[in-house]
């Protein structure tokens, strides 16, 4: 099997599916001649041509809504936000029409919006953001978040095989830092099935997108104490797989919730309460969140430092739950 | 000198063309209509005013739930437009357009069965009023946002540009929404890429209570098409044939490859926003010019002056229009409620909701 990047994963899943598909195509901007701000289309243009790989003007709304009426029509577009947190200029779409289009009128929308989001580059307020959560609670989508290479390609040809519209967040912080053993040939990961990452015996670990390899790190570190960590990759944060996490909690009766995304509000929060309304009388400590303070992503490094949970805040939480 | 203001006069000038009325009988044959089709369309447009006026009477029975609103006035757009529409065609009509509806096909049971929130209206009690649509049909459901749907009509012609087919998309909006940046995006992504989009303004003058001049700076909303790359054309909402007439010379002219055309109706609204308002802002003179200027008996006089229209024929539409709505009602009205079990029904598609022609 090739190694490829967390990136290259990516294009490999959407060169499979448009050769695959001639009713998918991209469009976002810059995604043709110069192959996308992180280079995820590079080629794709000379491949498909320049009306499925298609360099829309500076229009969020314009894009997301053309991917709304073009899926109508029975095409399978994929957008791209050239970051995830310019999706607020689009959000009227996604949420006014696409994720209300099946429940009220009948019409499925088949669409798929990629969302480079994440920080840990001092990206600052506007291009480090990890809106899923906003979008978790609108009925009528789904969220995925990969972690690893393998995982980015196959729930990418997933997202755009599903007649939902789908918000495909990218993490651009594992772009070209994380490595992994892709297939070659097509597959897919099932949209809201989670991913034990490690398997372990003493504390659960609830987490997804690059938290998964700040959790791996932390769980190492806490190996050498002798404390065995279950790390278990959401994956898909809607839907998400309940079951996965009361499994993993009724072994383990200790667990953290960790995201990049702040704390109030944040999915973690739901996934609390569920653990809270359906496996109390399993833990054996109180839950714990490691999250994001409720502030705008700041741009220092060390501010960035400060608001992004690190190894170490992992690290501290872990050995408390352990101790307790 | 303090306290004084400097009145500057903008004289705005007129961009876009104006439309003639149309003449005759002969001259509406070379646009593509016979006498039969005529007729047609004085029918759907005696239709659609009647199914809102039944549904205004439900309204104050009290049995349609929520608000309601309809497009009296608005008649001549809505069914010109329509009627120059192709069969492969799509469209996203909104709440003064029911004449969109009644010509593409809808059967008027259901459209009652909406309005009362029932089982078998088009979207089954999910939502409400003339946010409805079939997609079989060639319709798009609207929603409140104004104009959402019509970047949304646009993402169709670019469906239609991109598989080279022969299709044109309608996209509707009215002058208040003009004001919003999804017309603006929608257009200008039209107008770089001469997509097969006729952007349809249906200009009724009231954006609820805000007159057109705090909406817009310039003397049309089509002015606005020279701006984005493409034609703008105003023509008399009142007169069903001219309005048939532009409307499909900008069809024809994007489905050869022509790119977009904004066509602006200049219409009425005969009542209030919805049944709730009794629109005091709107100056009396101008409700008695409307009076005048009613779309349905403008045509009504036109087919009797130009087409030798029939007493009895005209009564003939009459009583079949009154028939329909007869029976549609009363079917309606046997339509149940949703069960409440169907609450959570239908959040997500399946992938069997894709099996559709225009899926495969």
């Amino acid at each position: 099997m090739p190694e490829l990047t967390y990136l290259q994963a990516i294009s490999d899943g959407l060169r499979t599916e448009m050769r695959r598909d001639k009713r998918v195509f991209l469009i976002g901007e810059d995604v043709g001649v110069y192959g996308g701000a992180f280079k995820v289309s590079l080629g794709f243009q000379e491949e498909f041509g320049a009306w499925r790989v298609i360099d829309a003007p500076l229009s969020e709304t314009a894009i997301v809504a053309g991917c709304t009426g073009a899926a109508i029509m029975g095409m399978r577009p994929v957008a791209e936000m050239q970051f995830a947190d310019f999706i607020s200029c689009a959000w009227d779409h996604l949420v006014t029409v696409a994720a209300k289009q099946r429940y009220r009128a009948g019409t499925p929308v088949p669409i798929v919006v990629r969302l480079p989001s994440g920080g840990g580059f001092s990206g600052g307020p506007f291009h480090s953001q990890n809106p899923e959560s906003s979008f978790a609670h609108i009925p009528g989508l789904k969220c995925v978040c990969p972690a690893t290479p393998e995982d980015a390609k196959g729930l990418l040809i997933s997202a755009i095989v599903d007649p939902n519209p789908v918000l495909y967040f990218e993490h651009k912080h594992l772009y070209r830092r994380i490595k992994g053993e892709v297939p070659e040939e097509r597959y897919t990961v099932p949209i809201g099935k989670a991913r034990t990452h490690r398997e372990g015996d003493d504390v659960t670990v609830v987490t997804w997108g690059a938290m998964v390899h700040t959790a791996d790190e932390a769980a190492q570190q806490l190996d050498a104490d002798g404390v065995s960590v279950e790390i278990v990759d959401l994956r898909s944060v809607m839907p998400w797989d309940k079951l996965a996490v009361l499994e993993s909690v009724r072994k383990t009766s200790k667990v953290l919730v960790l995201h990049e995304d702040t704390r109030t509000g944040g999915f973690g929060a739901e996934i609390a309460a569920t653990i809270a309304e359906e496996a109390f009388e399993d833990l054996d400590a109180p839950l714990k969140r490691i999250a994001a303070p409720d502030t705008p992503v700041p741009f220092s490094p060390p501010l960035e430092k400060a608001f992004i949970p690190q190894i170490d805040d992992v690290v501290a939480g872990l050995r408390e739950l352990a101790e307790y | 000198m303090p306290g004084s203001v400097v009145v500057t006069v903008v004289v705005a000038l007129a961009i876009a063309t104006r439309a003639e009325p149309v003449g005759s009988l002969s001259e509406i044959r070379e646009a593509g209509l016979d006498r039969d089709d005529l007729l047609t369309a004085y029918r759907n447009m005696v239709l659609t005013r009647g199914i809102e006026e039944r549904g205004h009477i439900l309204y104050r029975q009290g049995k349609i739930p929520g608000s309601f609103y309809t497009g009296r006035g608005n008649e001549g757009s809505s069914v010109g437009v329509a009627t120059a529409m192709g069969p492969d065609d799509v469209g996203t009509p909104l709440h003064r357009d029911m004449g969109v509806h009644v010509v593409r096909g809808v059967e008027p049971w259901r459209i009652f069965a909406q309005y009362m929130g029932r089982s078998d209206g088009p979207t089954r009690g999910k939502d409400g009023n003339v946010h409805m649509a079939d997609s079989r049909l060639g319709l798009l459901a609207m929603v409140s946002h104004l104009p959402a749907m019509l970047p949304v009509g646009v993402g169709c012609a670019l469906a239609f540009r991109i598989r080279e087919e022969r299709r044109v998309a309608v996209a509707w909006f009215g002058e208040g929404a003009a004001a919003r940046g999804d017309t603006h995006e929608g257009m200008n992504f039209a107008g770089v890429r001469r997509l097969p989009v006729v952007f349809i303004c249906d200009n009724n003058q009231w954006a609820y209570s805000t007159p057109t001049h705090l909406g817009y700076a310039t003397e049309h909303v089509a002015d606005r098409a020279q701006a984005y790359g493409f034609d703008g054309v105003v023509v008399d909402g009142t007169d069903v044939l001219a309005v048939y007439r532009e409307t499909k010379r900008a069809i024809e002219k994007a489905r050869a490859g022509g790119g977009p055309t904004l066509v602006e109706c200049v219409t009425l609204r005969m009542e209030g926003h919805a049944v709730h308002d009794d629109a005091f802002y709107v100056p009396k003179p101008m409700f008695e010019a409307w009076a005048k200027s009613d779309p349905i008996e403008r045509f009504r006089t036109w087919l009797r002056d130009n087409a030798e229209m029939t007493d009895q024929e005209e009564e003939e539409i009459g009583a079949g229009v009154k028939k329909v709505l007869n029976d549609a009602l009363k079917r309606a009205e046997e339509s149940p409620l949703p069960d409440p079990e169907t609450v959570t029904e239908g959040v997500f598609a399946t992938p069997e909701d894709l099996d559709t022609p225009h899926h495969k």
